[in-house]
């Protein structure tokens, strides 16, 4: 896999600003289950890039969907944009939702509809005229490499240019936070690369990236802290640069052996606790 | 990338966000338009009980009957023609006709049998009258004449039977608007049914519609725009279907029995309007629904 992304590229997100979602010992339950994710308390820095990984079953999915709010939490609050998700109004939500775009591993595309309307979609639910938008749709389509795919419908793409469809429809209106969940799953490697650099682009252009994978490979090619999810508890690791401090000598500590070693248990969920499928 | 390298947009407009949903449309348009030809026949057939029933009202409103008695050394005969003169003379009435003895044993001929009645069988005699208007003039202002004119008689303005046919009118329209009630209750049940249905069935449009910042009444709007456009579809077709109906009614010269309960065909105003608005009422009542149905399950969503 090529590994030529440098942790330069990322945004550098404001500490001083107001985080765009901040999580306070927030747990949440399917019914009268047991809590799939337990006392998550966290920031995400406007403009930041993090990574959330964690092994199947260890609560990804239902954090996403608390994050894009697709569920409500059991307990805990949860902040958007500085507004408490308890307090927001039937009609606030909507509007709450366009500033956060998410992308789905199964790409969740509307095979009725072509690549252009689909990706369209965001725009056209706020009520924009189709001559307002077309050009931005179009234009988006080219940068994502489909610009010839526009009156496709989706059935007939392929899984990388699926995804990114799915892509140009998350960040078409411009969302400040950008959510992926397993975006690379279902590509190979050097599409999995295209899109991660994909995903860079859009944070420097300032957009707030949760980054779901497995993939630890494309995880270390970027510099950006990691979420890790296990048994609904989460891990939040920081950059590698900040994790490594140059010591007094000026050399750069080096990740050991032992730091991977737990990577993997995290990932794997090998830790003695039961997984569950992710919900 | 520059500009000049940008492909144009596709032509042509947006596609439907709803996907068609044939299988599911069918059966729900041909139990609309079911439910709507019934409505119109009910409508047709209560608005054709009530004009019956006011000819029926209006021609009794308009005459009235005056038996004159045999009295012992009277002719009979004589004392309705006087009657008849008589009340020829008062405002208000149209016409007074004396009615002779052959007249009056036809009508009895039911109970006494015809040919075999003595002829020495008094038998009361009847005078017709027709009013100008209704009620241009009283009972009693004939009563009261013909007590004067000392003649033994009385009068009838068949108020009795006039009540009879108008609560039997009252009926039927009663009956035909609660047929159409519930008729328009039904419809609307089954279309939010289907409506909820339709939705369960595209959880994944709403859900991408939801994600993608859509509001309720957004999607709402969506399922209330197809419902309306099935409902008016469905409400055509079951107006045309009535209105042939009516066509073969009227073409097949039922009885006037018959007539009272058969929707009939007529190109009076109310009857066009009627076949031409049960199509848009069926489309709002269709949308409506759709809409109320949709909301209430958005609502239970976050």
């Amino acid at each position: 896999m090529e590994t030529s992304i440098e942790p330069s590229h990322l945004n550098t997100p404001s500490s001083a600003a107001e985080p765009v979602i901040r999580f306070d010992n927030v747990g949440m339950r399917y019914g009268r289950g047991p809590e799939v994710l337990r006392d998550l308390s966290f920031d995400l820095p406007r403009g930041s890039f993090q990574f959330l990984t964690g092994p199947s079953g260890a609560g990804k999915t239902s954090l996403l969907k608390l994050i894009y709010l697709a569920a409500k939490p059991s307990r805990g609050t949860i902040s958007y944009f500085g507004r408490d998700a308890a307090g927001l109004t039937r009609d606030e939500l909507p509007q709450i939702r366009r500033r956060v775009g998410v992308v789905f591993q199964e790409f969740r595309l509307l095979n009725h509809l072509t690549v252009f309307d689909n990706v369209a979609l965001p725009l056209r639910v706020t009520g924009r005229k189709r001559a307002d938008y077309a050009e931005d749709v179009a234009e988006l389509l080219a940068w994502v490499g489909l610009g010839d795919k526009m009156s496709a419908q989706p059935a007939t793409l392929s899984g990388g240019e699926q995804q990114r469809v799915a892509i140009a429809r998350a960040v078409v209106a411009q969302p400040e936070v950008l959510i992926a969940d397993e975006p690379t799953g279902n590509v190979d490697s050097e599409m999995a690369m295209r899109l991660l650099r994909l995903f860079v682009e859009l944070n420097k252009l300032g957009t707030t990236v949760v980054f779901a994978t497995h993939d630890l490979q494309l995880v270390r090619l970027l510099d950006a802290p990691v979420m890790t999810l296990s048994n609904g508890h989460l891990h939040i690791r920081p950059p590698r640069s900040q994790r490594y401090q140059a010591p007094a000598n000026g050399q750069t500590e080096q990740p050991d052996a032992e730091e991977d070693a737990q990577e993997a248990v995290a990932m794997t969920g090998e830790d003695g606790e039961e997984n569950r499928d992710d919900t | 990338m520059t500009t000049h390298d940008i492909p144009p947009p596709p032509k042509g407009g947006s596609g439907a966000l709803l996907p068609p949903d044939a299988g599911r449309d069918r059966p729900l348009f041909v139990v609309a338009a079911i439910l709507v030809f019934l409505a119109c026949i009910a409508a047709l057939g209560a608005r054709g009980a009530w004009q019956q029933a006011e000819n029926w009202t209006s021609d009794l409103e308009t005459n009235l009957t005056v038996q004159i008695r045999p009295v012992i050394d009277s002719d009979v005969e004589a004392d309705a023609q006087q009657a008849a003169d008589l009340i020829a003379t008062l405002d208000g009435v149209e016409q007074a006709t004396a009615r002779d003895r052959a007249y009056a044993e036809a009508l009895v001929a039911p109970w006494l049998g015809s040919g075999n009645i003595p002829e020495d069988l008094p038998l009361p005699l009847l005078v017709q009258v027709r009013l100008s208007t209704p009620g241009s003039v009283s009972v009693s202002q004939v009563q009261t004449l013909l007590d004067n004119a000392g003649l033994a008689a009385s009068v009838d303005d068949h108020g009795q039977w006039a009540q009879a046919v108008r609560r039997a009118a009252s009926f039927a329209r009663t009956l035909a608007l609660s047929l159409l009630a519930l008729l328009t209750g039904a419809a609307a049940a089954v279309v939010a049914f289907a409506a909820r249905a339709s939705l369960a069935a595209r959880v994944d449009v709403i859900d991408a519609l939801h994600l993608s910042g859509a509001e309720d009444r957004f999607i709402a709007t969506l399922f209330q725009r197809r419902f309306f456009m099935l409902g008016l579809k469905a409400g055509t077709a079951g107006a045309l279907i009535a209105v042939l109906v009516s066509l073969l009614v009227s073409s097949g010269g039922s009885s006037a029995d018959m007539a009272f309960f058969l929707p009939r065909w007529s190109t009076n105003p109310f009857e066009l309007i009627m076949l031409g608005v049960a199509p848009l009422l069926a489309g709002a009542t269709s949308a409506l629904s759709a809409r109320l149905a949709v909301s209430t399950d958005l609502r239970g969503r976050w």
